[in-house]
C-alpha cells in the first residue's frame, strides 16, 4: 500500500535522510522509531508529498504522487506533530474544513465527521472551541481531522507527544480499531513502548538512515544479550571487574544501581555470589527482557532518549 | 470550489471571531478618522476657519482704532486686542497663532511715511514657528488693511491735515529739483484741498484695494461644500486595511508555525486554490472595511460619494486586491512572524505616510511628490478623494484602479515567486 525506495533529502548541508527506504502493507502499522533529529518528520514530510525528495520514489498503493492536485493524495491521512487545529473555531467547524479540503460537502461530510467524532470520543464537545480542549483532547481532534475524508494510509507523526497516560491509551485505541479496519498506518515515535505495542515493523532511525529494519523479535535478536539484571546495591564500584566476568556483556553503574547484560540465565547466581564476595550489599535483584532501548543503545552506542 | 469556499469562509470566521482584529480595522478607523476629521475642518460649512490674531494696540490713536475694527471684519481671521506680555505668552504657548504690536506713535507716523522720507514705523509680528502658514497670511492681510486705513486717515483725517501741512512745510527748505519740487507741492496742495472739503461730500479718501475677491471653493458641484471627513474616512481606512494586510501576511506564517501548512499541503490543493482563496477572503475582509467605515462617514458626518459611485467601488476594490496581494508578499518574504511583523509594520507606515493619508501630499517637499505616484495607496487616497468630496466622473477613478491593479499584479507575482511551499 505504502512504499518508499532510496529516499534522500538534504537541507544545505545537513543531510537529513539518506536512502531510506520502507514498505507498510494494507492493515499493517509500520513504526519509526528515532530520536529527534533522527530524519522521521523529513520522512514523512516526503511520503505525503509535502517535501519532494532530491532522490528517491514514494508510491501509494502501487503509483506515484505527481502534482499538488494528485488524487493519490486522497488516499492519505496526516497527522501533523504540531496540534494543528484553528482553536479560535469549534471542533465541528474544524472538521468541516478539513473534510472540504478533501472535497467533502453537505450530508457526506456530516456522516463523516459524526464517524470520526465516534471514533475518537469527542462527540460530546463538538461545539466547543478547540482552543478549550484538554491537551489530550486537542491530540484526539488533531486526528479526527485527518481521518475525514477515510483515507486508506494515515500517517502519524509522534501523535502522542505531550498527553497524558489516559489520552495515550484513548489514542492508542483509535490506532488500533484503524488498523482493525485495514487502515496501513505509518507511526513515528521516540517512545520505544509505543513501537512494541502497536507496530507490525519498525525501522529505528538514527542521523537519516534506517540502522535496523524488522519485526520486534527481529529487531530484539540484534541486542547482544539475552537478559537484563538489574542489581541494586551498595558499596561497590568496581563496573571494569565486572566487565571481566565470565558471561557478561555489558554493565553500567547508575547511583546504586547495576545494569548486566548476560548471555545466560545460568550465569546470574555466579554474578550474585561474586557481588557478594566482594562486599556489595545487595537490596534487591529482578531480570529484564532485551528492548528496543537495549538493541538502540547496541546499534549506536547511545541511549534513545539521550540520543 | 468546495475547498476554496470552505477556506474563505474559514478566514472570515477566525477574523470575525478575533476580537482585536475586528476592533483594528473597524472602531479605530472611524475613531482616528473623526478625530483627524474634526481637526482639519470638519463637517460642511459655509463659513471658513479663521486664525486667531492677537492685536497689542500700544498707540490708541483712531488710525489703529479704525484698524482694528478692519481687521475684525476680515474673513480668515479672528482678531482680539491683548496687552504685549498676554500676546507673547499666548503665542509662546500655542493658544494664539500670530500676534501683531501696533507701536506707540503708529498712526502719525505712517501717515507721515506715506509723504516724506525718513524712518518708518515697525510694527511687530510675533508667531508660533509651527503655524508659518497662518503667519505669512495674516502679513499679507495687514499690508492691505493698512495702506486702506493709513491712506485713508492721510487723505481726510486731522492726523492727514497735519501732516500734509507738515511735509509741505519741509518741501520748501528742501533742496529738491526746482521741477519735482514744483510738482509735489502741487499734489499736495491738492491732497490739503480736498481734505477741506466737508466729510459728507468727500465721502472718505484714502487708496483703497482696487479689487473685491469673492471665496469659491471648488468641489464636487456649486452648493457642495467640503467635508474633511470624507478625505480622513478615507486615509484611516487605508491605513488599517494596510493593517489587516499585515494580519493577512503574519497569519500565513503562522500556519506553518502551526503545523496547518502541512495539513494544507497533505491535501489535494492546488497553490491557486491555497493562495487565491486567502486573497479573496483578504479582499472580501477590505471591501467590509470600506463599506463599514464610509457607512458610518455618511451616517454621523454626512460623507457623501459626491462622483462616480461605480469608481468609488472600483478603487475600493482595487485597493482591497492590492492589499490582500500586499499580505501575501509578507507571507512570501518573511521568514518568521516575529521577524515579519515588524519590517511589515515599518514599510506599512511609510506607504501609508506617503499615500497623503495622514496630511495631504500637497505639503511634503518637491523633491517627494513624484516619489509618491509611485506608492500604490497614494492613488487609493487620491481615487477615494476623488470620487467623494471632489464629485468627480468615473473616468478620474480609472487611472487609480489601474495602477492599484498593477501594484495588485506585481506584489503577488513576487509574492508566488518567492512563495515557499515546501512544508519543511
Amino acid at each position: 500500500m505504502l512504499s518508499a525506495k532510496n529516499l534522500r533529502k538534504a537541507f544545505g548541508q545537513l543531510q537529513a535522510v539518506s536512502d531510506v527506504s520502507l514498505e507498510a502493507a494494507k492493515g499493517e502499522v509500520l513504526g519509526l522509531l528515532g530520536p529527534n533529529g533522527a530524519g522521521k518528520t523529513t520522512t514523512i514530510g516526503m511520503l505525503a508529498g509535502l517535501v519532494p525528495p532530491d532522490a528517491g520514489e514514494v508510491r501509494i498503493a502501487g503509483e506515484p504522487i505527481v502534482g499538488d492536485t494528485s488524487e493519490l493524495k486522497r488516499k492519505l491521512g496526516l497527522v501533523p506533530q504540531e496540534l494543528a487545529l484553528f482553536e479560535e473555531l469549534t471542533a465541528t467547524a474544524n472538521l468541516d474544513l478539513f473534510g472540504a479540503l478533501y472535497g467533502l460537502s453537505g450530508a457526506a461530510l456530516a456522516r463523516e465527521r459524526a464517524r470520526v467524532f465516534e471514533l475518537v470520543g469527542l462527540a460530546d464537545r463538538a461545539k466547543d472551541r478547540a482552543g478549550t480542549f484538554s491537551g489530550g483532547m486537542k491530540r484526539r481532534l488533531n486526528l479526527a481531522a485527518a481521518l475525514m475524508h477515510d483515507p486508506d494510509v494515515i500517517l502519524l507523526d509522534e501523535p502522542t507527544v505531550g498527553v497524558d497516560p489516559q489520552s495515550r491509551n484513548a489514542i492508542f485505541d483509535n490506532l488500533e480499531s484503524l488498523k482493525a479496519a485495514g487502515k496501513t498506518l505509518l507511526y513515528t515515535t521516540h517512545y520505544m513502548e509505543e513501537a512494541a505495542r502497536l507496530c507490525d515493523r519498525i525501522a529505528i532511525m538514527d542521523h537519516g538512515k534506517v540502522i535496523a529494519y524488522d519485526d520486534l523479535s527481529g529487531l530484539l535478536k540484534l541486542a547482544p544479550v539475552s537478559r537484563v539484571v538489574v542489581v541494586e546495591l551498595a558499596d561497590f564500584h568496581r563496573v571494569d571487574a565486572v566487565l571481566g566476568l565470565a558471561g557478561v556483556r555489558e554493565a553500567e553503574l547508575t547511583g546504586n544501581q547495576l545494569r548486566l547484560g548476560i548471555e545466560r540465565v545460568e550465569d546470574i547466581p555466579g554474578l550474585l555470589t561474586w557481588l557478594l564476595s566482594q562486599g556489595a550489599a545487595i537490596d534487591h535483584v529482578h531480570t529484564e527482557r532485551p528492548t528496543l532501548e537495549t538493541v538502540f543503545l547496541h546499534l549506536t552506542g547511545r541511549s534513545l532518549r539521550d540520543a | 470550489m468546495t475547498a476554496f469556499w470552505a477556506l474563505v469562509i474559514k478566514d472570515l470566521r477566525l477574523f470575525f471571531g478575533d476580537r482585536r482584529a475586528v476592533i483594528m480595522s473597524f472602531i479605530a478607523p472611524i475613531l482616528i478618522g473623526s478625530f483627524f476629521g474634526y481637526v482639519f475642518g470638519g463637517g460642511p460649512k459655509k463659513e471658513q476657519s479663521k486664525v486667531k490674531v492677537l492685536v497689542v494696540d500700544q498707540d490708541r490713536s483712531a488710525t489703529t482704532k479704525e484698524l482694528m475694527g478692519s481687521l475684525e471684519k476680515e474673513n480668515g481671521i479672528e482678531a482680539a486686542t491683548a496687552e504685549l506680555a498676554e500676546a507673547r505668552e499666548a503665542v509662546r504657548k500655542g493658544r494664539a497663532p500670530v500676534a501683531i504690536v501696533l507701536p506707540k506713535g503708529f498712526g502719525e507716523s505712517a501717515s507721515r511715511a506715506l509723504f516724506m522720507p525718513g524712518a518708518k514705523p515697525e510694527i511687530t509680528v510675533m508667531y508660533d514657528p509651527s503655524h508659518t502658514v497662518e503667519s505669512s497670511m495674516v502679513r499679507g492681510m495687514l499690508t492691505g488693511q493698512i495702506m486702506q486705513t493709513v491712506s485713508k486717515g492721510a487723505f481726510s483725517g486731522e492726523t492727514g491735515k497735519r501732516t500734509v501741512s507738515e511735509a509741505l512745510r519741509s518741501l520748501e527748505g528742501s533742496t529738491m529739483d526746482a521741477g519735482e519740487k514744483s510738482t509735489l507741492q502741487g499734489l499736495l496742495k491738492s491732497v490739503e484741498k480736498y481734505n477741506a472739503l466737508p466729510p459728507a461730500s468727500s465721502g472718505g479718501g484714502g487708496f483703497s484695494i482696487p479689487f473685491a475677491m469673492k471665496d469659491e471653493p471648488l468641489t464636487a458641484r456649486a452648493g457642495v461644500l467640503y467635508n474633511a471627513y470624507a478625505h480622513s474616512f478615507g486615509g484611516m481606512a487605508i491605513q488599517f486595511m494596510l493593517f489587516m494586510g499585515i494580519d493577512v501576511g503574519i497569519g500565513m506564517l503562522l500556519l506553518r508555525q502551526r503545523g496547518l501548512w502541512r495539513r494544507f499541503r497533505a491535501a489535494p490543493l492546488s497553490k491557486t486554490v491555497l493562495l487565491g482563496s486567502r486573497a479573496c477572503s483578504a479582499t472580501l475582509i477590505g471591501m467590509m472595511i470600506l463599506s463599514v467605515v464610509f457607512t458610518f462617514a455618511r451616517v454621523a458626518f454626512d460623507v457623501r460619494i459626491e462622483g462616480s459611485l461605480l469608481g468609488f467601488v472600483g478603487v475600493c476594490a482595487a485597493f482591497s486586491l492590492m492589499t490582500a496581494a500586499y499580505g501575501m508578499l509578507i507571507a512570501a518574504i518573511g521568514r518568521t512572524p516575529e521577524a515579519a511583523r515588524g519590517l511589515a509594520i515599518l514599510a506599512t507606515l511609510l506607504m501609508v505616510m506617503l499615500s497623503g493619508a495622514w496630511v495631504p501630499s500637497f505639503l511634503f517637499p518637491q523633491w517627494m511628490q513624484p516619489v509618491t505616484k509611485a506608492i500604490p495607496a497614494r492613488w487609493a487616497m487620491d481615487g477615494i478623494d476623488a470620487m467623494t468630496w471632489r464629485g468627480s466622473g468615473g473616468e478620474e477613478a480609472v487611472m487609480p484602479i489601474l495602477v492599484l491593479l498593477s501594484g495588485a499584479l506585481v506584489f503577488g507575482v513576487v509574492a508566488v515567486w518567492r512563495f515557499r511551499w515546501e512544508a519543511e
